[in-house]
């Protein structure tokens, strides 16, 4: 904020609460020229109004609320660019811009603490880290295989879960159309330990181009529909199954498989079972190769850290491994 | 005292004042309909049958419009031409733009009624109507400031009552509020974006929002309590020199409350605390006028006896007092930390919804109907106190409720684990209010129940034959 808009909201500000403190004082003296108690004189429709003096409690109730505001803002920054004698601020966000360093960045935090300002976000932060770090570092040092047989850590890392997780996976992590479910032991890139972990730090670029990006042409997905119907094992029209396993033959079995079994190092689901992750439907299954689709787990290191997604891996992994 | 209400100075216009006063009636049946039917939604979702414009999100801007803007204003519309013609007077300025007014006025809670559930939205709260209809708005709400303020200078009193004061605070600051907040940038008919962006944005809304309830809900009801409460009580104005600090104070103060509706956001620290600071402050302003309107009944106390009216009007004190203790209360961070974002807030608004806005229109209208169709009372003085009991209840049911839950909320979204994990899924916060969520919809029910007994009553009262209700002998004090 310029000095000029600093100084005008100062003044301001402060000419509202004097003008509030000066019509305080002046109303609780009588300068009407009439006795306290009798009415004014003059009548509104039968209406008059008497000339009671201010009760005494709403008065000092009054005074102390103008006295309390302005205690408050010399305390903390509430008039213009005046930072208040507490040295208080919410965030390091002024504190950033004005030297022309990042908000969140150490040297902010540094300069904070060097100016022995008190910011309230930098505070929250490390009293948490102080108090919660030793619990999560331990846990990290656990290595997982031990990890999922401490129950405590699994409660943790089931809340953690349903903080961070459940919005897509659902609070029962069965998972819903596009999000998978975590309980069925179904893995599209391996249920292993490590690897859940890996999917959880980094997470993971589902995708499927329409028609694989194959020289498929619409007039082949029925066919691959009821191939793909047929390779989970279900009722199925043949003559047609043999033609979609024709244009099958034309590349998804690059990603799919020549089993059509799927490949864990890039995603690609396995066809013969019967887990879907978009809906298996002979309608759905067309919708999915004619759009193709796209799924994304996001990165959680950068978010959680390492030592909640380790809990969290402990939890998932022991949903489908009781 | 009852006598002075008679039309006797015949040449005042009615007309205007007996169509704002019945459609009062009329959208606040609506407006509170809708409000039920959203608070059984949030217990039985499936009752939007999948249908897009009965969804809640929908129907819940149609719900606030409906009670502040086609209720609550219809209330201030009636009794303000009402008051102002009668404590200056003289006839109402301009009957031709005073009629404009209203079937204006009219139009636009129509054009809301239609395009709300359509799902056409600006997206801000208490001003979700799109630009064509905010035009409309502006250019109504000056022809109504026009009319008022042009009664007030051709007045006959040599002073401007202290009801006028409020009536007319309320109507400039309302028009300035909506023409600075409504500013936007139409893309179509009907679609705009405003002209503020990010944390402006914010702030220029609640700087509306908050002074809508300031103004609007509080300084303009607060007109009407000047008027209605000494009237009906039939004793002087406790204090002058009180109302002339607590009316100075109150304007001077809520125009800088919007901040609070802030705290902890990307609202720079200085706006917050400023905010803050002056909500509390606000506090001794706001309970003035609630002092005044209680003490005007001293020497009338045996009246609330007999008089359910007068019942209406001092009860919705009481919930202002208590709603303007609270508000101050809950603009501290530390409280707000708590309170932001629950029912508790929920619960806020209802008791001075309900219990101060409604309460008092409901106390002005039993008072002003009669006088309006030439009778000496209601219908039924019975069914006034029934409809009375069935407000109190409601009303009480329902701050009670969304004050336990949202306190419940508040503690549960913020407890957390020894190991800094948080102790609740938002899901569990929400599986825990349904309780309270069917205590509020009781509380709906009960208040909505009274809105249509008072329909009846005035239909009846209005339908009388001449002379068929006369007014009950000055009751004594027994």
């Amino acid at each position: 904020m310029s000095s000029f808009w600093s100084v005008w909201i100062t003044v301001l500000s402060l000419v509202v609460i004097a003008g509030c403190f000066l019509l305080l004082r002046v109303c609780s003296k009588n300068t009407t020229g009439v006795k306290e108690g009798e009415s004014m004189g003059h009548s509104f429709d039968g209406i008059e109004e008497l000339n009671n003096p201010l009760p005494k409690w709403w008065s000092y109730m009054f005074y102390i609320t103008i006295v309390f505001g302005l205690i408050y803002l010399a305390l903390f920054p509430g008039l213009g660019n005046y930072k208040g004698l507490l040295g208080w601020t919410s965030s390091n966000q002024s504190i950033g811009t004005e030297q022309g360093i990042k908000a969140d960045s150490a040297a902010a935090i540094e300069l904070a603490a060097k100016e022995g300002r008190y910011v309230q976000y930098d505070q929250e932060v490390k009293h948490a880290d102080e108090k919660y770090g030793p619990i999560f570092a331990a846990y990290l040092a656990t290595p997982l295989e031990e990890l999922v047989k401490n129950q405590e850590a699994l409660k943790v890392g089931g809340r953690l879960f349903l903080q961070n997780c459940a919005q897509c996976h659902g609070s029962d992590a069965r998972g819903s159309k596009g999000f998978p479910n975590l309980t069925d032991g179904d893995w599209l890139y391996g249920g292993e330990l490590a690897t859940i972990k890996t999917t959880i730090m980094s997470g993971r670029h589902g995708m499927m181009p329409p028609k694989g990006g194959l020289p498929i042409d619409d007039s082949e997905i029925a066919g691959l529909a009821e191939y793909v119907v047929k390779l989970s094992g279900r009722e199925h029209d043949e003559t047609l199954a043999a033609q979609g396993q024709g244009s099958f033959m034309k590349g998804c079995f690059a990603c799919h498989g020549m089993d059509a079994k799927g490949n864990k190092f890039m995603g690609a689901p396995n066809l013969t079972d019967d887990v879907w992750l978009y809906g298996g439907s002979r309608g759905m299954i067309e919708e999915t190769i004619k759009h193709g689709r796209a799924g994304v787990m996001p990165a959680w290191k950068d978010v959680l850290g390492e030592e909640k997604v380790h809990v969290i891996t402990a939890y998932v992994y022991s949903l489908s491994n009781k | 005292m009852m006598n002075h209400s008679q039309p006797t100075g015949a040449d005042y216009n009615y007309t205007i004042v007996r169509q704002f006063a019945l459609t009062t009636v009329l959208w606040g049946i609506v407006g509170m309909s809708v409000g039920v039917l959203i608070a059984a939604q949030l217990i039985w979702p499936q009752l939007n049958f999948d249908t897009p414009w009965l969804t809640y999100s929908r129907l819940r801007p149609l719900h606030t419009n409906a009670v502040i803007f086609a209720f609550g204003t219809s209330a201030l519309f009636a009794t303000s031409y009402y008051v102002v013609q009668r404590t200056c007077q003289t006839r109402l300025f301009a009957p031709k733009l005073a009629a404009f007014t209203f079937w204006g006025w009219q139009a636009i809670i129509i054009s809301a009624v239609i395009t709300l559930p359509l799902g056409y939205t600006s997206s801000k709260e208490y001003a979700e109507l799109e630009w064509p209809i905010d035009i409309a708005i502006a250019i109504v709400w000056i022809a109504y400031a026009t009319v008022f303020f042009g009664t007030i200078v051709k007045r006959t009193t040599s002073h401007i009552y202290v009801a006028n004061w409020f009536f007319g605070g309320f109507i400039l600051t309302v028009a300035v509020l909506h023409i600075v907040n409504s500013m936007a940038v139409p893309v179509s008919l009907f679609k705009s974006y405003s002209i503020y962006s990010g944390a402006v944005d914010a702030m220029v809304q609640w700087w509306y929002g908050h002074n809508a309830v300031g103004f609007l809900l509080t300084a303009g009801f607060l007109g009407m309590m000047y008027y209605f409460v000494p009237k009906q009580a039939g004793r002087p104005v406790y204090s002058y020199r009180l109302s002339i600090v607590h009316f100075w104070a109150l304007i001077a103060l809520y125009i800088w409350a919007g901040p609070h509706h802030l705290h902890y956001t990307a609202l720079p620290d200085w706006t917050q605390s400023l905010g803050m600071v002056m909500s509390l402050i606000l506090f001794a302003p706001s309970w003035g006028g609630m002092i005044n309107g209680i003490m005007t009944l001293s020497g009338a106390w045996h009246k609330l006896r007999t008089d359910p009216i007068l019942r209406f009007l001092v009860v919705s004190l009481s919930f202002y007092g208590m709603s303007t203790f609270e508000g101050p209360m809950m603009a501290i961070k530390t409280v707000n930390a708590l309170s932001h974002y629950t029912d508790w807030t929920i619960g806020h608004v209802h008791s001075g919804a309900l219990g101060w806005v409604a309460m008092v229109s409901i106390g002005s209208l039993y008072h002003l109907i009669p006088v309006l169709f030439g009778h000496g009372r209601m219908y039924s003085i019975k069914l006034i106190n029934v409809h009375f009991w069935l407000a109190t209840i409601g009303t009480v049911l329902y701050i009670v409720s969304m004050w336990i839950s949202g306190v419940m909320q508040g503690l549960m979204w913020r407890a957390v684990n020894a190991d800094g994990t948080l102790t609740y899924s938002f899901v569990e916060s929400l599986e825990a209010s349904y309780p309270f969520y069917f205590v509020r919809f009781l509380g709906g029910c009960l208040f909505l129940t009274g809105m249509l007994i008072m329909a009846y009553n005035v239909i009846r009262t209005v339908k009388a034959s001449k002379d068929s209700l006369p007014a009950l002998a000055e009751p004594t004090a027994a």
